[in-house]
Order: C-alpha cells, then sequence, then structure tokens
C-alpha cells in the first residue's frame, strides 16, 4: 500500500472506530430514554465517573516513589477542593490547583 | 451567550492546548509524514489517549484490523457517557451527529454537570457551542505541537493539571445538585480497585465497568425494595 493511501485509510478506520464508541447508545438505547434504568443511571453514572476521572488521574499526576509519595499531586487537588468549597468558583479553582502544580513539578520540591 | 460558552470552556482551552501540542510534538517528532495530518487527526478523530495511540500505531505500520480494534477498545468508555445523554440529545437534528462525534471526557463532563433550563432546543445549542470550542482548542493545540515541534519557549511543565483540577470541580458540583453522595465513593473505590487490579491502559474502563455493574444491583435494589412496598400497602 502506497503511503499516502495507508495514512488516509488508517485515519478513516481510526476515525470510525472512535465514532462507534460514542454512537452506538444512542443507535440501541434510543428508544429507551423513559425506561427507569435509563434514568437511574443518568441520574447516577455521571457523578460517579467524574469521580473515577478524577481519582485515576490525580493518581497519574502524582509521583508515588517520591519520599511523600504522591504529595506534588495531592496538594494541588485538596487546594482545589479547599478553594472550591470556599469560593465555589470553578475558574479560580481550576486555576489555583493548576498554579500550584505547575510551581511544584518545575521546583521538584516533592 | 458565546462569551459565557468561552467561560465555560476556559478549563478545556488550557488541558487541550498542551495536550494537544503534546500529541502534534509527539506525531512531528516520531513520523515522517507531513505535519497538517496532525491537526487532520484533531478533526476526524478527536480523542486524546486515541490519537497518542495512534502515533504509535503509524509508528508499527500497524494492520488496520489492528487499528480498529485497539481504538475501540482504548475509547470503549465513550459507550457509557451517551447513556446520561439519550434524552438531551432528542431532537438536536443535525446537531445530534456532531455532539456525539464530540463526546470526549472532558465535553461529557461539561455537558452533564452545567445546570439547565427548560427550553431544550436552546441548552442543545449551547451544547453543540461548547463541544465546537472543546474541539477547536484541541485541533490548534495539535497544529501548533505539530508546527513547533522542539522549539516550545513557555515552559508548560504541568499545565495539563487543569484537567485534573477540572474534574475535581464538576465531581464537588455533581455531589451539590445529586445531595447524594453514594455515586461519588462509588466511583473514587472503583477507580482504586481498578488502578490496583488493572494496567493503565485498561483502568478507566475498567473502572467504569465496575460502576455501572454496581449502579445496575443498586437499581434493582431500589426496585425490589419500591415493589415489596407496594405489596405492604395493598396487604
Amino acid at each position: 500500500m502506497a503511503e499516502s493511501t495507508y495514512i488516509a485509510a488508517f485515519i478513516a478506520v481510526a476515525a470510525v472506530a472512535t465514532f462507534a464508541t460514542r454512537v452506538i447508545p444512542f443507535l440501541f438505547f434510543e428508544r429507551h430514554t423513559e425506561h427507569p434504568l435509563i434514568q437511574h443511571l443518568g441520574r447516577y453514572l455521571p457523578a460517579a465517573v467524574m469521580a473515577l476521572l478524577a481519582t485515576v488521574f490525580l493518581q497519574r499526576s502524582g509521583t508515588w516513589t517520591a519520599d511523600l509519595p504522591g504529595f506534588d499531586a495531592l496538594i494541588p487537588g485538596l487546594l482545589v477542593i479547599a478553594v472550591h468549597l470556599w469560593q465555589r468558583n470553578a475558574l479560580l479553582s481550576i486555576a489555583a490547583g493548576t498554579a500550584s502544580y505547575m510551581v511544584i513539578q518545575q521546583t521538584g520540591v516533592f | 451567550m458565546n462569551h459565557s460558552v468561552f467561560r465555560l470552556t476556559l478549563p478545556i482551552l488550557f488541558g487541550y492546548l498542551p495536550l494537544g501540542m503534546a500529541f502534534g510534538v509527539l506525531f512531528a517528532t516520531q513520523l515522517e509524514y507531513a505535519w497538517w495530518i496532525a491537526p487532520l487527526m484533531g478533526v476526524v478523530i478527536f480523542a486524546g489517549a486515541g490519537q497518542i495511540l495512534a502515533v504509535s500505531l503509524l509508528a508499527a505500520n500497524a494492520g488496520l484490523v489492528e487499528v480498529f480494534v485497539a481504538m475501540f477498545v482504548l475509547n470503549a468508555r465513550h459507550l457509557f457517557y451517551g447513556l446520561s445523554l439519550l434524552g438531551q440529545f432528542r431532537g438536536a437534528g443535525w446537531r445530534k451527529v456532531y455532539l456525539i462525534f464530540g463526546l470526549t471526557d472532558e465535553t461529557y463532563s461539561l455537558l452533564t454537570s452545567r445546570p439547565r433550563g427548560p427550553d431544550r432546543a436552546y441548552e442543545q445549542t449551547v451544547d453543540f457551542r461548547i463541544t465546537a470550542f472543546n474541539q477547536g482548542y484541541w485541533v490548534i493545540g495539535c497544529a501548533l505541537g505539530a508546527l513547533l515541534a522542539d522549539n516550545v519557549a513557555f515552559n508548560s511543565t504541568g499545565i495539563e493539571f487543569a484537567l485534573v483540577a477540572l474534574f475535581i470541580v464538576l465531581t464537588i458540583e455533581q455531589l451539590k445538585a445529586l445531595g447524594d453522595s453514594l455515586p461519588v465513593w462509588l466511583g473514587a473505590a472503583a477507580a482504586g480497585v481498578a488502578m490496583i487490579a488493572l494496567p493503565p491502559a485498561h483502568q478507566l474502563i475498567g473502572a467504569i465497568a465496575i460502576v455501572t455493574a454496581i449502579l445496575l444491583l443498586h437499581y434493582r435494589r431500589i426496585r425490589g425494595e419500591q415493589s415489596s412496598e407496594g405489596d405492604v400497602n395493598r396487604g
């Protein structure tokens, strides 16, 4: 296969596979939006997914082999929670957490 | 309205620009293809981890079946996202295909967390703009990274934490809106189990599968209690 044909086919296949994962629920469950099970998942799943995304990515942001394991990510994470509970301003909470994480990573204090 | 959409998506901007650039740099330094293929992938694929995986598949000259399977499995968590948006996207017309196409982790987070008014058509327009803004940041990031490749002037190390911070903020918002902390604890616990039991590539989908299974059991229990209460009332 010529190089340009390969990259075109590659991108097409990757795009179809990615779109398939996103469209399948709409193809198979569209008629059941009023079903109590779908309503139940719609109510509880976003909070659960958000918490697991936060947990997994927080864990991946930290250096767990350091003397104070994971502190480089846990401190910015706790700062986000504290600032958000205090002011409830999403941008402020995110900016505070991100800035502190950048300082910690770039200076290597932990 | 565009101003408020911009404000809402600002954390995504801070997350997607550096991540998109990371992908672009990786693409340009690892592969021999033209630089503009990097933003093109951002336009037609639009998946962060997926595109980074694609670089290694391209480098290995992977077969197309292998590419399909790898991309599908890596993005399989998206299978669960649509379930909570079926009603919200209903009747969105031509916009619906794009809303579904653009359902990344971050877009899903914003769409399921923001407060909504009764006018569904208006809310769908906002959803559409949020998705388009997010993809715009991503494509710009991919292009910048591939163009600049190794001369990045500003030390942006750590700026991608914006996405982690966004997920934390959205978890708090979900908790407040729901008034029930159960799903948050279930999500965190499922993530813990998946991180201990699975290699990094399968942790997200594993955690989502675990938490979905537990929510199904939870649903059965609630239904069971409701129907037995009904029996008591009837009796």
